[in-house]
């Protein structure tokens, strides 16, 4: 099914996407905010480009789109699937708890915001490009890759990355040499092994973009942690 | 009862969107309105504006002063006064369209006019200063006056509704401007009223901003100091005082205004090279009540060019694009693609740094 977006608003659009709940693309899209909003399936390609908060609260449908996405895509989503071709916004990912989001590009500020994981829950980001500041603020869970494949003349990652982390984990394709972390998260090479858990993703994100996965897996990573389970105690309080 | 804006603060999303022309060619107000039809449900209805730049080149030495009045009388009162003030080379009414979705108009003029040659002699004023000092005589001692745009071969155009709409009052189709700014307003600490729309402005500078500053009453008693007086408790008037101060009264350049108002934190300013960290910490310990806190991204616009700025730790979205000689800056590459389709170089400027286009000289 093919949605002109050209003469139709957001709810308009969502209110197509929920009933006909299969393949749908939307055409000439501009701007339209929450698309795919909480949606449990079906298969959405999107042209053009979409609005703020892109599959918020997504529930396992697969939103791939043909170019640039804005900010917070994927907005505490759940489960499912974004895949953006361009670059995103700022806030990707924010809050998510599930699911994945695979960017060929950059991410602008606090991709990853509040990340968490919860039982069977792991949300993956991986972005193949550079990141901005605040990578992965507060995040509590779940897993970010940075590639750095794409602008190369930027730092892979900008200003402040895992700032207020207390989980899950951060790996960026880079010795990490020029990047200042807090203290309170643990920053190192990652060894062969933990980087076995990043392979399926890797691999995954290969298979959509068209990169060597081998020589990706090949390069050195950091790895980065939260130093405790309790980083910032006596941070705000005397606890 | 109605209260006026600066009668009450009420505890913003909004949207903007520019285009200039590197060439300085002109561009249609049309393809602004259009910019901000994407960003719609940025703005709630209570304020919209534009500000043009190049518009008025059969009156290009002549300041342009639009004003709002609230009754026939602060009217009477306030052309009074610019008669013993000005040499008033042309007074008309604003061109507008009367549509339904723009309501409670208030009397809209304009005024082109120079500084009496005598009075500035006689008080030793530069002509722009001279303009500044009556634009804060009538915003504040003259009752339901208002001058919303006092710069010359440019001007501002704003009321309370949704941005389209303003556009078609204010017959923005009739306009060509090599530089153009818009704002889709949200206000969330005044009750919205046509003064307090965007873009603020103060001789040829204008101001749209999205966000909320924290540090307004610290810079607001600041700026008062240096004869300014913020007449509508509306943060973004704030930002168009400082940048006059420091732009045309300090001499700074825009890169050390916005280090300014944007400044590096001190553990940036550390990891610099020793002499740009010098100069940064000597802005910072110079104009500490200059720091504007709070999230923002406003773009700045001036005779022959725009800067558009975010707060330093971006806490609100900008991008920018380019096509040709076309700049564009927006809240959302939604916007610009509404203008441009085709525009290349999809950038988002880092927090805190200034993003400056600029006309060719001689060419605006």
């Amino acid at each position: 099914m093919i949605i002109d977006a050209q003469k139709l608003s957001y709810s308009q659009i969502n209110t197509i996407l929920k009933e006909h709940g299969g393949d749908v693309q939307i055409q000439n899209c501009l701007g339209h905010r929450f698309l795919a909003s909480g949606l449990s399936e079906g298969y959405i390609s999107i042209d053009g480009i979409p609005g703020n908060a892109l599959g918020a609260y997504l529930n396992g449908a697969c939103i791939e789109v043909n170019g640039n996405a804005q900010d917070a895509v994927g907005d505490t989503m759940n489960d499912g699937t974004i895949i953006v071709h361009g670059s995103i916004g700022d806030a990707a990912g924010y809050a998510m708890r599930g699911g994945e989001i695979f960017v060929r590009g950059s991410a602008g500020y606090r991709a990853g915001v509040h990340m968490k994981a919860y039982e069977d829950k792991l949300p993956v980001m991986v972005i193949g490009g550079c990141a901005g500041s605040f990578l992965g603020e507060y995040q509590a869970g779940g897993l970010i890759v940075v590639l750095g494949l794409t602008d190369e003349n930027r730092k892979i990652v900008s200003n402040f990355p895992c700032t207020g982390m207390h989980g899950g984990k951060v790996f960026i394709r880079s010795g990490c040499d020029d990047i200042i972390f807090p203290r309170q998260v643990n920053h190192r090479a990652a060894q062969a092994q933990e980087l076995e858990e990043i392979r399926p993703h890797i691999e995954k994100f290969c298979g959509l973009f068209g990169s060597d996965a081998e020589e990706i897996m090949d390069s050195s990573f950091t790895l980065i942690t939260p130093d405790s389970k309790n980083p910032y105690k006596q941070m705000y309080v005397a606890n | 009862m109605k209260y006026r804006e600066g009668e009450v603060r009420i505890p913003s999303g909004c949207a903007i969107s520019a285009a200039i022309s590197r060439e300085g060619r002109p561009i249609n107000g049309e393809s602004m309105i259009r910019s901000m039809v994407p960003m719609h449900d940025r703005s709630n209805g209570l304020g919209g504006g534009f500000a043009a730049y190049g518009i008025y080149p059969e009156h290009k030495d002549e300041f342009a002063l639009h004003i709002f009045f609230g009754s026939g009388a602060s009217r009477h009162e306030c052309e009074a006064y610019l008669k013993e003030t000005f040499e008033i080379v042309l007074a008309e009414e604003m061109p507008i369209r009367i549509i339904p979705e723009i309501t409670d108009v208030p009397i809209i003029r304009r005024y082109f006019v120079t500084p009496l040659r005598s009075a500035l002699h006689r008080m030793q004023l530069d002509e722009r200063e001279y303009i500044a000092r009556a634009v804060m005589h009538i915003n504040t001692e003259i009752s339901d006056a208002y001058v919303f745009s006092s710069g010359k071969n440019m001007g501002v155009f704003k009321a309370v509704g949704y941005p389209e709409d303003v556009g078609r009052f204010y017959r923005l189709e009739e306009y060509e401007a090599y530089s153009w700014t818009a704002h889709g307003r949200y206000p969330t600490n005044t009750p919205g009223w046509w003064g307090g729309a965007h873009p603020f402005s103060l001789l040829d500078w204008t101001v749209v901003h999205n966000g909320e500053i924290s540090s307004y009453d610290a810079n607001r008693r600041y700026i008062e100091m240096f004869g300014y007086k913020c007449a509508l408790q509306t943060d973004t008037e704030v930002i168009t005082y400082i940048v006059d101060y420091l732009v045309r009264r300090q001499g700074l350049t825009l890169e050390e205004t916005a280090s300014v108002i944007a400044a590096p934190f001190w553990s940036t300013i550390e990891r610099c090279e020793p002499e740009k960290a010098e100069k940064l910490k000597f802005l910072r310990m110079t104009y500490p009540s200059l720091l504007i806190t709070g999230p923002f991204s406003i773009v700045l616009g001036f005779e022959g060019g725009l800067m558009a700025l975010n707060d330093r730790l971006k806490l609100r979205s900008m991008v920018t694009g380019e096509k040709d000689d076309m700049v564009f800056i927006a809240s959302e590459e939604a916007a610009i693609r509404a203008m441009e389709p085709n525009a290349e170089n999809i950038f988002a400027p880092s927090g805190g740094c200034p993003f400056i286009v600029k006309v060719k000289e001689g060419k605006y």
